[in-house]
C-alpha cells in the first residue's frame, strides 16, 4: 500500500450542526480538495449533523454565510454516496423531505440523474463505516 | 506502522493537543513511523510561537517544536484554517501586507491536500479533537 495511485475507502463523518462551530463548513473544504485525488469517498451525517442538509437554509439573521449551497454541488465533485443516519433524523422530528435533494449525474448511464443521499440505519452506517481505509471525523 | 495525525483543536483550551502529542510520542517510541501531522480547525493555533504559558505548565508549542526537531516530523498547518485565525508565516504575512508572522519553528504552511495525502499514504490516519 501507500503507492502512488492507491485508492482509499474515504468516509468523511460530518456530527455537527452547520452553524455554531466551524466544523460543518471546514469539513465540506476537506472534502472538495479532497475530490481531487480520485479516491472513493463517502460522507455520512449523523447527529445534528443531519441538519448541515436541511432545506431552504437562511443565515440572515446570524450574519454568517449560507454555505448550505455547496451541497448541492458535491456530485459534480464525484461525491455519489451521502448517507444519512434515519435515528438521527428521527430524533430531531426530520424526515428526508426536509433535506436539500442531492443528485450526482451517471455517465455510465446516458448522464441520467441519481440521487447520492440515502437514508441508512444505524446498523448500516456502522457496517460501511467498518468497510472504510479512512474515516474523517468532524 | 505509519500513522497520520490529525489535531483539531487548539492548545490548552482543550486536551485534543496534549493527546495527540503523547500519542505521537508513544508511537515513535514504539518503533512506529509518523508521516505527519496536520494540524485543522483550531488546531492550526498549536503552530504559533507566541505563545507564553505560564512557567509551571507545559509549553504546548514548544514542545511540538522540539519533537518535531528530534524525529523530523512534518507537521503542517492548514492554509485556509491558518489564516482565518492569524497565523502566517514570513511568506504569508508578505503576500498579505502584515507587520508580523508568527510561526513556531518546526511547523510549515500548507494546503488542505496534505491531509488527504497523509490520509492515503499512512497506515492509519488518526484524529484527536472533538
Amino acid at each position: 500500500m501507500s503507492e502512488e495511485g492507491t485508492i482509499k475507502k474515504l468516509m468523511y463523518v460530518n456530527r455537527k450542526a452547520p452553524y455554531g462551530t466551524i466544523y460543518a463548513l471546514e469539513s465540506l473544504e476537506v472534502v472538495l480538495i479532497g475530490a481531487a485525488f480520485d479516491q472513493q469517498v463517502s460522507l455520512a451525517f449523523v447527529d445534528d449533523g443531519v441538519y448541515q442538509l436541511a432545506r431552504n437554509q437562511s443565515t440572515d439573521g446570524i450574519g454568517m454565510k449560507n454555505f448550505s449551497p455547496t451541497y448541492a454541488a458535491l456530485g459534480d465533485y464525484d461525491v455519489r454516496h451521502i448517507y444519512v443516519e434515519r435515528e438521527s433524523l428521527e430524533t430531531r422530528g426530520l424526515t428526508v423531505e426536509d433535506l436539500m435533494p442531492l443528485t450526482y449525474e451517471d455517465e455510465d448511464d446516458d448522464w441520467a440523474e441519481k440521487d447520492s443521499l440515502r437514508v441508512v440505519d444505524s446498523r448500516e452506517l456502522a457496517a460501511l463505516m467498518s468497510e472504510q481505509d479512512v474515516v474523517l471525523s468532524f | 506502522m505509519k500513522f497520520g495525525i490529525l489535531v483539531n483543536e487548539g492548545p490548552y483550551q482543550h486536551q485534543a493537543s496534549d493527546s495527540a502529542y503523547q500519542f505521537t510520542r508513544a508511537a515513535l517510541a514504539a518503533g512506529h513511523e509518523v508521516f505527519r501531522i496536520f494540524f485543522y480547525h483550531d488546531g492550526v493555533n498549536n503552530g504559533t510561537r507566541l505563545t507564553v504559558p505560564p512557567q509551571d505548565d507545559r509549553n504546548v508549542v514548544d514542545r511540538w517544536s522540539e519533537l518535531a526537531q528530534e524525529h523530523s516530523l512534518d507537521l503542517v498547518l492548514c492554509v485556509a484554517a491558518a489564516q482565518r485565525r492569524g497565523l502566517l508565516d514570513a511568506d504569508e504575512a508578505k503576500r498579505h501586507k502584515k507587520d508580523a508572522d508568527n510561526i513556531a519553528p518546526g511547523f510549515r504552511i500548507s494546503g488542505l491536500g496534505q491531509l488527504i495525502e497523509a490520509a492515503i499514504q499512512s497506515d492509519r490516519l488518526v484524529t484527536f479533537g472533538d
